[in-house]
Order: C-alpha cells, then structure tokens, then sequence
C-alpha cells in the first residue's frame, strides 16, 4: 500500500519536471511520427511479398511503430536513475521511510505511462493515414497496453543496469548494444514470412515480437485473441521478471553504500 | 538521556578503512560537533546514524532505536542534511518540500502549513515556486535544511552545513541552527572542518581522525586541556639558543622556535603572569626582544595537537 502510494508521489514528481520541458514534449509526440511516416514511404511497396495480411503497409507497420516506439524508449529509461544516483536524489529517500521499491518502480511506470501517451499519439496519425484498427476500441486499448508492457518490460532491464553499473556511458552502449539487433529480429518491418528461417525462430523468444505480434493481431482483420492473450502473458510475466531484477540490483546498490 | 550512541563502529571499503572503532554519544538536546580532516570518517559516520551504510562491526542507536534493527523507526525521528545535496534541480523549493513531507506520512492542510512555516523560517518563502536549478548555493543550502526538518524530526544531523557559504551566510547559518536547536527541541549532530564553526555552536565535540575519536569533550574543556597559554617572544637578533636557556630558567620552556629563526613560543601556566618575567629575564641576559604577546589556547591549538600536526613539529627549526 505505502509502495503504491510512495510511487504514485515519485511519478508525480517526474511528469511535472517533464511538463516543464516543451522541447521534451514536443519531440515525444513528434518522433513517433517520424518513425511511421519515414518506414511507411520507404516501405510502401513491400507488401508485394505476400504475407503481410493486408496489402497497406502502412496499416501493418503502424502497431509495430507502436511497439518498436515503446521498446527504444525503455532502454534510455535508465538514464533518468542514473541522474537520480548522480544528484543524490536516491540517497536523500534513503534516510527515509520511503518506500524502497517505489524508487525503482516509479521510474518504470513513468516509463511505461510516456510510452503508452506515444502509442495514442501513434494511433492517432495512423488514423490520420487511413489506417483501420479493425477489433474498434477494443483493438485501441490492447495496442496502448501491449505498448506500456514492452516498455515497463524493458525499463526494468534498463533500470536494473542503471543500478549496476551507474554510469550513463555504459548505459548509451548498451542501448545500442541491444536496439537494432532485437528490432530486426521481429517482424516490426517485414512480415515474418519473408525473414530467413533461423531469424523467423529466434524471433519466437524476443520480446519485441511478442509486442508486435499481439498489437499487430487486433489491427488486421483476423484475430486470433488466444494468440494475443498468450503474448500478452508472455509481457506480463516478463514485467514481472524484469521489475523483479531491477529491484533485486536496487537491493545490491543499497548494501554498497 | 543519550540521543544517540555510538559504539565501535568499523567501516571498511576496499582498501579504505573509512572507520576504525568510532564510538562516542550525544545527549538529549545538545549540539555536538564531529571534527576531523578530509578523509577522517565523519560523513561516513553519519551515513550509518543515517541509515544509509551499514557498518562491517559495531552498534549504534539514535533516539532509542537501533540503526540496523529498526532501521524506520530511527528514518523517521531523525532529519538529514547531507554534504551533498539531493534536492530535485527541476522541482521547485516547495514541491521538493512536500514530497518530502509526503514519503515522511504527512500529508494535506498540515502538510501545506508546516512547508510555508520553514520556507519561511529558512527564508526562501520568495522562491519558493521557482525552480532550484536557479537558486544561488545559499539558498539552495536553506532548502536542503528545511528538507531536513519538514516532518519535526527529534534528531538533526547536519554534515557541513556551511561549506560553500561566503562568510555573512555562514554566520547567519549558525544563529538559525543555534535558534532551531531551541525552538524545535531538537538534538543536533554537525561535522565541520571549521574550528569557530564548532567552537561556537557545540556543546560537546570529538575530534575525528583515522576513522576514529581521538578526543572527546567540551570546547572550553578540550581548551583547557591543553594547559596554559602560548607565550609568543619575537627577539631583535637570532640569539635563540641563548634565549632558551634563559626562558627555561625563568619558568617559561620553549616549546618551538619558529622558521623565521628569531620567534619562540613558550608554554605557561598563566601569561598574564609570566610576561614580566620574561621581559626582566631577558633583558637581564642582554637580549633584545621585538615584541612579545600572549594567546589562550583555541580550538586550533586542540585540533592540531589531537590530529598530530601540531605546529611545534611542523615549524620547529630543529
Ligand atoms: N562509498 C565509498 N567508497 C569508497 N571509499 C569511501 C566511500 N565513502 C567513504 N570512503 C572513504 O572513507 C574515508 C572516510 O570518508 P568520509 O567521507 O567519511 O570522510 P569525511 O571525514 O567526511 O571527509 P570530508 O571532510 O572530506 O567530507 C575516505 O578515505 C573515503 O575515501
Ligand atoms: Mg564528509
């Protein structure tokens, strides 16, 4: 109780310093764009492959925009603890009764809450572009949830290697590390059809597909909803894990004090 | 009764042995002052009466409560302005303060009030709403105090509060801890490397070297432990060696002769007394003095000695 309470205060305080920032703002809703209006011309044709369940490529990138979104997003929101370390913000709750874990988790949800205000942002201009979410609102609402679970999914990573290694340095190395490699290895841009065998395997175990997988599915006419639920647990459990982790490295930093 | 004790404390980090068997206590209501070089250990004592570090041995207990056991029950007697401040450079003064107030279990009207009452009382009231990334180093100070004391905490412990403050604020700093001591019946623990610092606002001090204490008392007490004032005679020639022998006879030993090579210092029960004798000893032997002066001892004097670079070691021609 007092952790959820103590986090709701903590995200509170990082959504009011972010509105104090239009630049920040700006480029939160700006960039999603980019992302769908760049790959949607680039790719329009490629649909001509076959496989992709709908011949506008634009309406089959759009939930994966939301997703590949979500997922770069999460691996910078390290950087916000590292700050926090840095400036002995940390510390200072530390000699409170703060709750520990509402240090940690706060970070996350404001993570996945940015994430998620950008998967509307995304829908939206989808929209905009004549895409049609075919399950309705329904179909709204799971592509925004998707969104924040492979946010909060990957922040927990993030945090958890913030923790460790407090250094931002390491933590744009990382970012990078692991960014492009997870993006190609799901089918965010291409149908997964059309990718070579051994990738179209190693994609089954990637979260980034799983989000795109789901997402995807309550766009394009057909779902499969036990497919969805299944990927949708998948993220649920790994949040859990991750978060898990993050406050696990938060424990260790504790001790080295 | 004890508001905080302190029992062999012994932190170790890698190769560091930040604390070596600190042990000491602090009376309810009093100001004590932790004194030390760079490097000494007082932050990281602190950090454990903080709860922050656990220690590798040892015990303490701050109003009643055991650090490591009852680690949040001590979290929220005890207010703590650290030497580095942890204020949120983009939230402004009052936001800071009741975030604060709200992990601390306060919350609405009285909240609201008691955040008004200290921007008050630390006068930042007029920045209040501004963010503190603009706030000169001062203020910014002011703020990390209030932080501090926002949900009336029983036990302060302040870790160089003035450092990075000119002088005027430094001493205005000092009125208002001397003044909150008094208003919100608090017992305040400060480390300082400035000796007036301590010598005007403690009560009780130790001094704190190599992670340990090496001396524990009173301002005036510690003062007076070092018997006798320094009695200070500049000499027109450099007749130092005859000089000696005539001051040891007169009662007065040399206690250090300074680089200049024409100063020596004496140690004596009461300089009041003993500068005539001096002076006429002196003059009978033929040597010509520039000036002679008498000082008290200061709690440099006590810090030098305890923390071994006393003077009579460093500037000794000898
Ligand atoms: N987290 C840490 N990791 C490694 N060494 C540390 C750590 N904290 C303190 N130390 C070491 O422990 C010793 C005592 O440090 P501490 O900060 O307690 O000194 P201090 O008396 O507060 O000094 P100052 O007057 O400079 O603030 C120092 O040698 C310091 O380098
Ligand atoms: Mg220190």
């Amino acid at each position: 109780m007092t952790a959820a309470r103590h986090t709701v205060f903590m995200v509170q305080r990082q959504a009011r310093n972010l509105m104090r920032e239009p630049i920040w703002i700006a480029l939160l809703l700006i960039q999603p764009m980019v992302w769908l209006i760049l790959y949607g011309q680039l790719f329009k044709n490629v649909t001509r492959l076959g496989g992709f369940g709908t011949t506008s490529y634009v309406t089959f990138l759009a939930p994966a925009i939301v997703v590949m979104n979500s997922f770069f997003g999460a691996t910078w929101s390290g950087m916000a603890m590292v700050a926090d370390l840095d400036r002995k913000f940390v510390e200072r709750f530390l000699a409170t009764p703060a709750s520990r874990l509402s240090l940690v988790l706060s970070q996350i949800v404001r993570s996945a809450l940015t994430a998620g205000l950008q998967a509307l942002v995304i829908l939206v201009v989808a929209l905009a572009l004549g895409v049609h979410v075919h399950t309705g609102a329904l179909g709204w609402l799971v592509v925004v949830v998707v969104g924040m679970l492979v946010n909060s999914a990957f922040a927990g990573i993030s945090q958890g290697l913030a923790l460790l290694t407090r250094r931002e340095a390491t933590m744009i190395t990382l970012a990078n590390f692991i960014g492009l490699p997870l993006l190609f290895l799901s089918s965010t841009l291409l149908a997964q059809r059309q990718m070579p065998h051994w990738m179209r395997v190693a994609a089954d175990f990637n979260p980034v597909n799983w989000g795109v997988k789901a997402a995807r599915a309550v766009v394009l006419p057909g779902t499969d909803w036990s497919s969805v639920g299944v990927h949708l647990g998948y993220l649920v459990a790994l949040c859990v894990v991750t978060a898990a982790f993050a406050n696990w490295t938060f424990r260790a930093y504790r001790r080295s004090l | 009764m004890d508001a905080i004790v302190v029992e062999g404390l012994r932190k170790r980090y890698g190769d560091v042995q930040a604390l070596d068997g600190v042990s000491f206590s602090v009376r309810e209501g009093e100001i004590f002052g932790l004194l030390g070089p760079n490097g000494a250990g007082k932050s990281t004592t602190v950090r454990v009466l903080v709860t922050l570090t656990h220690p590798d041995e040892g015990r303490a207990v701050v109003a009643g409560h055991d650090v490591a056991r009852e680690a949040n029950a001590v979290r929220r007697t005890i207010g703590y302005i650290p030497q580095e401040s942890g204020v949120d450079r983009y939230g402004t003064g009052r936001e800071n303060l009741m975030l604060q107030g709200r992990v601390q279990g306060m919350h609405g009207r009285e909240l609201r009030a008691r955040v008004d009452e200290l921007l008050e009382l630390v006068g930042i009231a007029d920045a209040a709403d501004r963010v503190v990334q603009g706030y000169s180093g001062g203020m910014k100070r002011r703020l990390d105090i209030a932080l501090g004391l926002v949900h009336r905490p029983r036990v302060l412990f302040l870790d160089e509060p003035t450092t990075g403050l000119d002088p005027e604020a430094r001493v205005a700093l000092w009125a208002e801890v001397a003044r909150l001591a008094e208003r919100e019946t608090l017992t305040i623990l400060l480390t300082t490397h400035y000796l007036e610092e301590a010598d005007e606002l403690a009560d009780r001090l130790a001094i704190v070297s190599s992670g340990h204490v090496v001396v524990e008392g009173t301002p005036a007490g510690l003062k007076a432990e070092l018997r006798g004032d320094a009695v200070t005679v500049e000499l027109v020639d450099g007749q130092v060696d005859d000089a000696r022998r005539v001051l040891a006879g007169a009662d007065a030993p040399v206690e250090a002769t300074l680089a200049d090579g024409r100063t020596l210092v004496s140690r004596v029960a009461d300089g009041g007394h003993a500068v005539p004798r001096i002076i006429a000893a002196l003059g009978g032997a033929g040597i010509a003095v520039a000036s002679v002066s008498v000082s008290r001892p200061s709690l440099d004097d006590v810090y030098l000695h305890y923390t071994g670079r006393d003077f009579a070691t460093e500037d000794s021609g000898s």
